[in-house]
């Protein structure tokens, strides 16, 4: 499979140098929005110059080139081990020529190999679809945007967060918050609503799948998603936490059926340099178009 | 824009405040987890290290060996540095450190020893690893390479024009504590406002 190994390295590869372009517009706009002569629209004129530097010069848009997520729907019938397979030998490929860091660690030992594959690294989500096309989506997401993320347990007495949307809305807002600029804003959420706690957590991250400028089909939560953003902007957070006007550039959700007993809202946050691409391979393994 | 050269001397780091965009030049060492545990329990600096007057980095740089063997930084934006927290304090007083590179912002005991010893924390734009790559002109020395793998190990990096802002001044200032003081009473003012259905 020389073709699927070349075709997922340069996926890597453009992951890694390039935000797509429905993310590259929102920043856009927020730089148009902020205050001039802000120390907020000095660090959005960096991260406007950061993309243009890293997409010319073909190098990660930031050093930690994070967890590596694959998402692939596949057909029925795809080998999915060889498959694996070659998705981990396209990790250490890509981690040579430097378009990933050396940036996965054992555990236990506290050893870094430098090949960023071991247990649990690389990720791969596989799914199974009735279409004969074979899609590879890949998030690269990293550490500072994961630590910031937050699972809440409603109801939620610190927040007087109850099991209703609105409770719902209470604790997303207090895990934008929470973040502050730590997470490397302006960022964007995604959000589950129930599930169990891996489940939500989980699905929380395929929001970072769906565009930016996409529009949620459940009315509630579409209504939901632009109410956070807005109110988001609203706190004067701003980009790095340097105070502004541009706190969220989005806010993804989904829900999952829950057990009676639990109510999870599962928040992930990403940050500006929002990594995810994807591919649509042919049945040599080549790409024949990207998704973003 | 204020251009700041290393080694920093306390009244240079004196007339800095909270809001300051500063331009760095001189030498930065990087240094994150493994580092500053290392150095709270008490580890010595390898020989050929000396951050007195100096800038530690909160970073673990992308770094290559080019065709003639020389390192090579291909991406080196700051990571967070909250996690340092326990740490940081303890080292600026015991290795009179005069900046801290980082981002998101650190915490009261780090403000405190900003103030008590004369020390800034100048806040890089996270994620901008190839705007500041830029600005590393030189790797001048590699450290502990081997004993926290390449993104944990101290890079002495020979800087120019390195972009950052005071968010942490040595008067006890802290703009995170200011944003976060102000959004969280935006946040409480909009729930009070805000209809419960």
């Amino acid at each position: 499979m020389h073709s699927l190994l070349e075709s997922l390295i340069e996926l890597i590869r453009r992951t890694s140098a390039e935000v797509p372009d429905d993310v590259h517009r929102a920043i856009v706009g927020s730089l148009e929005n902020e205050k001039k002569g802000t120390i907020a629209e000095s660090a959005l004129k960096i991260i406007e110059r950061n993309i243009d530097l890293a997409k010319r010069k073909s190098q990660p848009l930031c050093q930690d080139t994070g967890s590596v997520l694959f998402y692939v729907d596949a057909p029925i019938g795809l080998d999915q081990i060889t498959f694996a397979e070659t998705a981990r030998e396209a990790v250490k490929q890509a981690t040579k020529k430097g378009y990933l860091r050396q940036n996965s660690v054992d555990s236990l030992t506290g050893k870094n190999d430098g090949t960023n594959c071991g247990p649990g690294a690389p990720t791969l989500h596989f799914h199974q679809h009735r279409s004969p096309d074979l899609q590879v989506r890949l998030v690269l997401k990293g550490g500072g945007c994961e630590n910031v993320g937050a699972q809440y347990s409603l109801p939620d007495e610190a927040t007087g967060a109850n099991r209703d949307l609105n409770g719902c809305r209470r604790v997303i807002l207090d895990a934008v918050l929470q973040a502050q600029g730590k997470g490397c804003g302006p960022g964007i959420l995604g959000v589950c609503i129930g599930g169990d706690r891996a489940t939500g957590y989980e699905w929380s991250k395929t929001q970072f799948l769906r565009r930016l400028d996409d529009v949620n089909p459940v009315p509630e939560l579409a209504a939901l998603e632009q109410e956070i953003v807005k109110t988001s902007n609203d706190l004067g957070i701003g980009p790095m936490g340097f105070g502004g006007k541009t706190t969220l550039l989005g806010c993804k959700i989904v829900t999952a059926n829950r057990v009676p007993a639990s109510y999870f809202v599962s928040v992930s946050y990403m940050c500006w340099a929002y990594r995810r691409q994807g591919i649509t391979l042919d049945s040599s393994g080549a790409i024949q178009g990207w998704l973003y | 824009m204020i251009s700041l050269t290393t080694p920093l001397t306390a009244e240079a780091v004196r007339n800095l405040k909270v809001g300051d965009e500063v331009f760095i030049s001189g030498i930065v060492c990087t240094g994150r987890d493994a580092v500053h545990k290392y150095l709270h329990e008490g580890g010595a600096l390898p020989e050929g290290v000396n951050l007195s007057g100096g800038i530690i980095y909160h970073c673990g740089p992308v770094v290559i060996k080019d065709a003639a063997g020389a390192w090579k930084v291909v991406a080196a934006g700051p990571t967070t540095s909250t996690r340092e927290e326990p740490y940081q304090w303890q080292i600026i007083r015991d290795h009179q450190v005069r900046g801290v590179i980082g981002k998101g912002g650190m915490g009261p005991r780090t403000q405190a020893a900003c103030k008590e010893y004369g020390c800034v924390y100048l806040h890089a734009v996270g994620g901008a690893a190839q705007v500041l790559a830029e600005c590393v002109k030189r790797v001048r020395n590699v450290y502990f390479l081997e004993k926290f793998g390449s993104p944990e190990a101290i890079w002495e990096l020979e800087v120019e024009n390195f972009p950052a802002v005071v968010t942490i001044d040595a008067h006890g200032r802290s703009l995170h504590e200011e944003v976060f003081k102000a959004s969280n009473a935006a946040l409480s003012g909009h729930i009070a406002s805000a209809p419960a259905h």
